[in-house]
């Protein structure tokens, strides 16, 4: 059966629709998971979509970190299965530690919506298993916190270990050594400040996306063994 | 010694004596207070409503006409297009950000309001000469405000205009449009109606922001009095965006589950407004206690709180029944909702100081909303418009071929600046992005998805203005706007079936004002008619006035159009190296003028002469023409001739696609920079260019080919010669460098 994905929902969540629809054009089953709920079921992957959870009051990710979701979705991320946080998804995973470093404002302080060139840095990522390291895929952004930073150790670490799995070509917001997403010690959990949704059709003038949305699902399914988590 | 309180109130005598025989007796402050707000130009459209009734309003695809809180249009497939436009000018001269946040937030709510949900924003902007210090703070803040709240409220900015010019100094213009999608199942209106509903206010409670917005200050001019004017400033609302997101799903959920009889949205005139619109449109009246309102403060005024217009408000008309379960989704969207009224069947607005308590006010509701005044004011063609209209751009000294190259250059503006801090792609819609002709969006919506398995179709919008050709001549000038928006549409493939318009005047009490309006509207029902657009609503922004002198006209209008096949790969305005460059539309005499045109008010510093002329049967078959030529992908780059005339055309298409060209124009510089009507530039594959050509023909479009695609200079043979870089270069630094940023 076609992998189901939860796909979180916050107030202030406007992506998850987007996200949805790029799934289920894949062939995933998707469900829109409620902040409030604290038990996700049979999800095999998490997705938590961009937008601005609870208004990105305090700062982006600082409110959404204690919601009751992210309790089962540590679990989850614990366990092995695949979490995506999607550009304030991605904020939030940082803000709840389940990734490292942080995204602050943009470099030239000011919103930017636009298509970036993305490189494959490393395949050792469910958003990026089986991809050629040097692929390169347009993606857009669309953030005003998306300069991605940590201390330089930390950032040494996620180099030497293949956790930079996506790089910009040309760094549109200024963040850390062109970093555009970044995964846990284990790989299943990713966070990339561009949207893959948004390049899921030839209509919006890329299907890049859907490659790297493709390469989660098939991480979701391979997750689906006696030792994942069908409970 | 103060002005008598109704005057403060923004209320002249006569209307103070109409208000007295409406009650039969006095009125006490809160219904005075009242009355001054509902009856504010902004509100009332007392001025310019003896002359709205003469714009065309029919048209096959029309659901919802002008005078509800949006216009709706049938898109087929079960679904409709619900699209309103407003202004924000005032409050965004004073405070930029706020300004324009809460003008964006406010539009939304019109929409939501019908059912529909928002997909679209379309911001016309007009700001003062950015070397203007006061102006670039207003641009600036103006543009963030945008950013900050659209891209929250989660609903994607997708195109509009950046125009700079002297006579927006004191006054810029902030016009912003917004298209909600809707199953027509959806659609419901802002009527209260059943004797014993309940009128329950969901949203933010309510403080002391915007009190008086639309009297004080959306309907009256800036004087010289700059410690005044900014003393106006708490006149200005404040917008939370998280707020509005919520409300806005909160409010679908409520329709979606059809529980609430009628909606209405709390902008202009707060309360006062919203509880009499709904009672006067639904024939009942309605009881509100004042007690009941959440407040944000302790200690407002019963008339504070019946005018307030804080943010993120809507007032739903609830059966008892169904307030549980309104509560319910209330609650799980963090929405606060609490019932402040309740409908009866008087036929009168009463506020009371408790359910029990004191009537604090008591007036018919419908006089409110229906009885303002309306002025048939004095009209009078200004005594400068005959003088204009001799002066013939002709008498201009022809420029020398360098100064045609610095001229072009100088028009060249990448828009990108401000539309890259817009998140422009919400919802996996756009198909072609802000910076185009018009603005190309799949037909699809969460909740409002077209059948399974149906084939893409789309929509296109645009919005227009040109306040050099309206200065020049209202009335001509408002026809080329409309026939202007209308062939964006069919540079996008797309059919026009509904137009909104954002009349942004000055000083009504002007009579030269009021005579550009009353042109501009003549002018804009003929263009209407002759195209076959019907007008579903609109708004008129009076008082455009700082300083004693009024704005240009200036009329704008954002037109929606259908796109029966949406495919990939629709043709902007760009060139392909080795294509063929068609240019369809009039020639010879009279085509184009340098009258009102950018080169000459921009470069040459004059307004005057005589605009060239729209035939508006020659134009329906050019639209009708570009329309089916773009469907069927016979082209490969399309941009219709405008502001700028033909070589701005042409380089902005270079510029877009980084490819040079080499054409002829013909006629020198009014040959280069003159503007006219129905004219289109086309990028072709050679081997298409005779069937194109032969088609245009065939349809008595005059076509001829004017260059070619390619190299890496704009070459127009025997006037300009530049390299393509330095015209990138141009196109890129000229906002970045009047405004700062990226």
């Amino acid at each position: 059966m076609a992998p189901l994905v939860g796909v979180v929902v916050f107030p202030g969540t406007n992506c998850e629709h987007d996200v949805v629809e790029a799934l289920e054009l894949l062939g995933a089953r998707a469900r829109l998971v409620w902040h409030a709920e604290r038990d996700l079921g049979d999800i095999d992957a998490v997705v938590v979509p961009g937008g601005f959870a609870h208004g990105d009051a305090l700062r982006p990710g600082a409110i959404a970190r204690f919601a009751p979701v992210m309790g089962a979705v540590a679990d989850m991320a614990a366990a092995g299965a695949p979490v995506l946080g999607i550009c304030n998804g991605f904020q939030v995973l940082t803000e709840a530690h389940l990734l490292p470093g942080a995204l602050q404002k943009n470099r030239g302080l000011s919103f930017v919506c636009r298509m970036t060139e993305l490189e494959v840095v490393s395949e050792r990522s469910v958003l990026t298993a089986g991809l050629q390291p040097g692929l390169r895929l347009a993606v857009p952004v669309n953030h005003f916190e998306g300069n991605y930073t940590a201390p330089p150790e930390v950032l040494d670490q996620l180099e030497a270990e293949g956790r930079v799995v996506l790089r910009y070509v040309a760094n549109p917001n200024g963040s850390a050594r062109d970093i555009a997403g970044i995964c846990s010690p284990g790989g299943n959990v990713v966070g990339l400040m561009p949207h893959p949704e948004r390049a899921s059709s030839e209509l919006l003038g890329s299907t890049d996306g859907l490659v790297l949305l493709g390469a989660l699902l098939r991480s979701a399914g391979a997750s689906l063994s006696p030792a994942g988590l069908s409970s | 010694m103060h002005a008598p309180v109704h005057r403060q109130l923004g209320l002249t005598d006569d209307e103070l004596a109409s208000i007295e025989r409406i009650l039969g007796r006095q009125p006490n402050h809160l219904e005075l207070a009242m009355y001054a707000v509902m009856w504010s130009e902004h509100c009332s459209y007392k001025s310019s409503r003896a002359h709205l009734g003469r714009l065309p309003t029919q048209g096959e695809h029309v659901l919802v006409g002008p005078g509800e809180n949006a216009g709706v249009v049938d898109a087929g497939d079960g679904l409709a297009l619900a699209v309103r436009i407003e202004s924000h000018n005032h409050p965004s001269a004073l405070e930029p950000y706020q300004g324009a946040a809460t003008g964006v937030g406010g539009i939304i709510r019109d929409i939501f309001t019908m059912g529909a949900r928002p997909v679209a924003l379309m911001d016309p902007l007009r700001f003062g000469p950015p070397e203007d210090p006061r102006s670039r703070w207003v641009a600036t803040g103006v543009v963030s405000g945008i950013s900050g709240y659209g891209n929250s409220v989660g609903v994607p900015t997708v195109g509009g205009e950046l125009e700079f010019a002297p006579c927006y100094a004191g006054n810029p213009l902030v016009n912003v449009l917004c298209v909600g999608l809707l199953p027509v199942g959806r659609l419901v209106l802002g009527r209260a109606a059943g004797e014993g509903n309940l009128a329950v206010l969901l949203g933010s409670p309510t403080g002391r922001d915007g009190i008086g917005g639309v009297s004080v200050l959306a309907s009256a001019a800036f004087t010289e009095d700059a410690e005044a004017e900014a003393a106006k400033r708490p006149n200005v609302q404040v917008g939370d965006p998280f707020e509005e997101k919520r409300l806005i799903e909160a409010t679908l959920e409520l329709l979606d589950r059809h529980l609430v009889v009628g909606i209405q949205d709390l902008g202009g005139a707060g309360l006062a407004c919203a509880t009499s619109e709904t009672a006067s449109r639904g024939g009942v009246g309605m009881d509100v206690d004042v007690r009941a309102v959440p407040l944000r403060e302790a200690g407002l005024e019963p008339f504070e709180v019946m005018t307030s217009e804080s943010q993120e408000r809507m007032l739903a008309i609830v059966a008892p029944d169904d307030l549980g379960a309104v509560y319910e989704v209330c609650r799980r969207w963090e929405v606060r909702a609490t019932v402040v009224g309740r409908v009866t069947g008087t036929g009168r607005l009463r506020v009371l100081d408790g359910w029990d308590g004191e009537v604090l006010a008591d007036v018919p509701a419908a006089s409110l909303h229906e009885d303002a005044p309306v002025y048939h004011r004095p009209l009078a063609r200004p005594a400068w418009a005959g003088t204009r209209a001799a002066d013939d751009p002709a008498r201009l000294p022809a420029p020398s071929g360098e100064r045609l190259a610095s001229d072009l250059l100088a028009l060249l503006a990448d828009p990108s600046w401000a539309y890259r801090q817009y998140d422009h792609q919400l919802f996996l819609n756009t198909v072609v992005a802000p910076g185009a002709d018009a603005a190309v969006l799949r037909l699809s919506a969460p909740g409002a998805r077209p059948p399974a398995g149906a084939p893409p179709r789309g929509f296109a919008l645009s919005t227009d203005g040109n306040p050099r050709w309206c200065a020049l001549d209202p009335r001509a000038g408002t026809r080329l706007v409309v026939a202007e928006s209308v062939l964006n549409l069919a540079c996008a493939g797309a059919r026009a079936v509904a137009l909104v318009n954002c009349l942004n005047f000055g000083n009504p009490e002007h009579p030269e004002v009021m005579w550009q309006l009353s042109e501009a509207i003549d002018g804009m029902a003929e263009a209407c008619l002759a195209l076959g657009v019907p007008v579903v609503g609109g708004n008129v922004s009076l008082y455009n006035e700082s300083r004693g002198t009024d704005i240009d006209p200036t009329p704008v209008v954002g037109t929606v159009g259908l796109i029966d096949h949406l495919r990939p790969g629709v043709p902007t305005a760009r060139l392909v190296d080795g294509g063929d460059i068609l240019l369809l539309g009039p020639d010879g005499e009279g085509a184009v003028s340098l009258a009102g045109s950018r080169w000459a008010v921009e470069r040459a510093g004059h307004l005057g002469g005589a605009l060239a002329a729209v035939d508006f049967g020659l134009h329906a078959a050019v639209v009708a023409l570009v329309a089916s030529l773009v469907d069927e992908r016979l082209v490969e780059g399309v941009h219709d001739v405008s502001d700028g005339g033909l070589a701005l055309a042409l380089a902005e298409m270079a510029v877009a696609s980084g490819t040079g060209f080499v054409a002829r124009a013909g006629g020198g510089h009014v040959g280069l920079f003159g503007e006219g009507p129905s004219r289109v530039l086309l990028c072709t594959k050679p081997a298409l260019s005779d069937e194109v050509l032969a088609r245009a023909a065939s349809v008595g479009v005059p076509g001829r080919r004017i260059g070619s695609a390619g190299g890496d200079r704009l070459v127009l043979e025997g006037a300009v010669d530049v390299g393509l870089a330095s015209a990138l270069e141009a196109w890129r630094a000229a906002l970045p460098s009047a405004l700062g940023g990226a």
